[in-house]
């Protein structure tokens, strides 16, 4: 039997935990902390939140473009403002006040997109966000970040904290495992080697990172094959210098994402590889641009291979 | 300013209007010129807010849902010493940041504008802000009654009235006309007065060409304590310009140099009609 997510000895909490706790350290010595809700502070694990800072939570009801406009509007009067919504109706339903009141306005709102990708499994495509890393990577004035792990999550929220640009942030809710014992660094745009390899590189991002990552060890343990793993976390902007030392390697290279396969990690990867001439062979790992399967979000990993299976079969077709 | 001279300056911006969107061969003259004398009490009687003192958190803020009549806007900014009237030479050319819409590259600008339905959401925000930090700053922002359709505007008029921000006040520039016509007839929202009171808005009505009524209108604010105000200012498209009110033309027609001196022939006597 394949390992999932799941069977990863070290389980932390899950990002969106992390994200809350990080939420409420914060806004313990910052009364600009604020935090804006669509009837998402269930979801967003925020209850403890509102319950502590009352004064810094603003619920905004199921209105998500009223939710991102009123944000955009706080953070104008110098609020930190981080808008909590799941990612899939955040990033749809809003984008126009992403577009323009967030982001063309520069208003430095922090936006969360909770749940994101498939987390919310077999409750559909409604629920799904597998476009929001291509439309808001079309978005100037926008960073966008998703973290893998409990750290990159705690950090990523830190740091969303103090920017003075907007930075979209978006991540599941499952447990996830620590990647990396390298806990000393995390810069936005700055993509983290979480293990280092010989014969392929397998880059990942948000919760694609842990099946990529046990894809490396089952390819070392059963095949010989020695991966390198990335966590780009930030899609935009896109971690170039890395990834030129990366190609400049010439060994394969495999993107997985949670994530159409339209417009997300892989093309972003792709399209610098090809403008700078490197030709390593390249694969996309995503959703397909299909109806998607019915499942859990380990079940929906597992049918598109963004599984330790999947990635390294496809690791394996690529090595030779 | 005083309310006469309050008057005297509507014409002196209706003229100027006119001129920069003559010189650009670009602009929505109608709405401007149906807006400005809005701004005109907002910037020169009403506001705390001028162009020294923009960065200060205490001042008020006015935010234009109605984006794309921005040459009102500008005309107002100018004079206010924002910038230099200079500077509408370049409206709308290349490079310029004195676009069709407000942006926040324009000295006086709060929030970058143009997509209809988001002023109001905005300006809750700053509200809400004003209120989180207890300043006593008030958030002012004109809408366009073709912009009503937009959901979004309902979103932000069911927080307002449920955060009680008696520091907000939205201007409804009520000239009934839109680009494809009536407003009545493309989407009618009337009785919007009883629509925004249902929403939990303290409504009034005013002339919105009258300066004296919109100063006491501003005076009275908030109209009740405890809830957003709405203006409905009822107005004419192309107000000042006798060929040009309620003509859908005008919606964003530039005027050709024989109807731009013919306009301006008719605001300069005006003018002395005041003076």
């Amino acid at each position: 039997m394949d390992a999932t997510i799941e069977n990863i000895a070290v389980k932390q909490r899950a990002n969106l935990e992390v994200f809350s706790g990080t939420l409420q350290q914060l806004a313990q010595n910052d009364r600009d902390i604020i935090v804006v809700t669509s009837d998402s502070r269930g979801s967003g694990k925020l209850v403890p939140f509102g319950q502590k800072f009352p004064e810094q939570i603003v619920e905004i009801g199921i209105a998500e473009q009223n939710l991102v406009g009123v944000s955009a509007g706080l953070a104008s009067a110098g609020k930190k403002v981080f808008a909590v919504s799941p990612a899939c109706f955040l990033t749809a339903r809003a984008l126009e006040q992403i577009k323009n009141d967030v982001a063309y306005s520069n208003n430095p709102v922090k936006l969360i997109g909770i749940s994101a990708g498939v987390s919310y499994g077999a409750l559909g495509s409604t629920h799904h966000s597998l476009h929001d890393f291509a439309v808001l990577r079309t978005i100037n004035n926008l960073i966008v970040v998703a973290p893998a792990d409990n750290f990159e999550t705690e950090q990523a929220i830190l740091l969303a904290a103090e920017s003075d640009i907007p930075v979209y942030i978006r991540f599941g809710k499952k447990q996830m495992p620590l990647l990396s014992e390298d806990e000393k660094t995390f810069e936005f745009g700055k993509g983290r080697v979480v293990r280092e390899g010989r014969d392929i590189t397998i880059i990942g991002t948000g919760e694609t990172v842990a099946p990529g990552l046990l894809a490396a060890e089952k390819l070392e343990r059963e095949y010989n094959v020695s991966a390198t793993v990335v966590s780009m976390h930030t899609i935009k902007p896109l971690d170039y210098g890395l990834l030129q030392n990366i190609a400049a390697t010439g060994r394969p290279i495999i993107t997985v994402e949670e994530h159409s396969v339209y417009g997300g990690l892989g093309e972003a990867c792709a399209s610098f590889l090809i403008q700078n001439n490197y030709h390593n062979r390249f694969r996309i790992i995503g959703i397909p641009d299909e109806y998607t399967v019915t499942g859990s979000q380990t079940e929906i990993f597992n049918h598109y291979g963004i599984s330790e299976a999947g990635i390294a079969g496809a690791a394996l077709g690529l090595v030779q | 300013m005083s309310e006469k001279e309050l008057a005297q300056k509507s014409v002196e911006y209706r003229k100027k209007i006119l001129k920069y969107i003559y010189q650009a061969k670009a602009g929505h003259t109608g709405g401007s010129l149906s807006c400005i004398d809005i701004l005109n009490v907002l910037y020169n009687y009403t506001m705390n807010v001028d162009a020294a003192h923009f960065g200060s958190p205490d001042r008020d803020r006015y935010i234009q849902s109605k984006g794309h009549t921005v040459e009102a806007l500008y005309v107002v900014l100018a004079s206010r010493g924002f910038f230099p009237e200079s500077d509408l030479d370049t409206l709308c050319k290349y490079q310029s940041h004195y676009i069709g819409h407000p942006t926040r590259k324009v000295h006086g600008v709060e929030q970058n504008t143009g997509a209809l339905g988001h002023g109001l959401s905005l300006s809750v925000g700053a509200a809400i802000a004003g209120k989180l930090d207890k300043r006593n700053y008030r958030v002012f922002t004109v809408l366009g009654d073709g912009e009503l359709p937009e959901g979004s505007n309902w979103e932000a008029a069911l927080s307002a009235s449920h955060y009680k921000l008696d520091n907000l006040c939205a201007i409804l520039d009520k000239n009934n006309l839109q680009i494809t016509g009536p407003t009545s007839a493309v989407c009618n929202t009337d009785p919007v007065d009883e629509k925004f009171e249902a929403f939990g808005w303290s409504v009034r009505h005013v002339d919105g060409h009258n300066v004296g009524e919109l100063m006491a209108a501003f005076d009275a604010l908030p109209f009740e304590p405890g809830k957003p105000s709405m203006i409905i200012a009822h107005t004419v498209k192309g107000k000042g310009v006798s060929y040009m009110e309620n003509q859908l033309k005008w919606h964003h027609g530039v005027p050709d140099h024989q109807q731009y001196a013919d306009a301006i022939q008719e605001l300069d006597l005006l003018e002395e009609t005041l003076s």
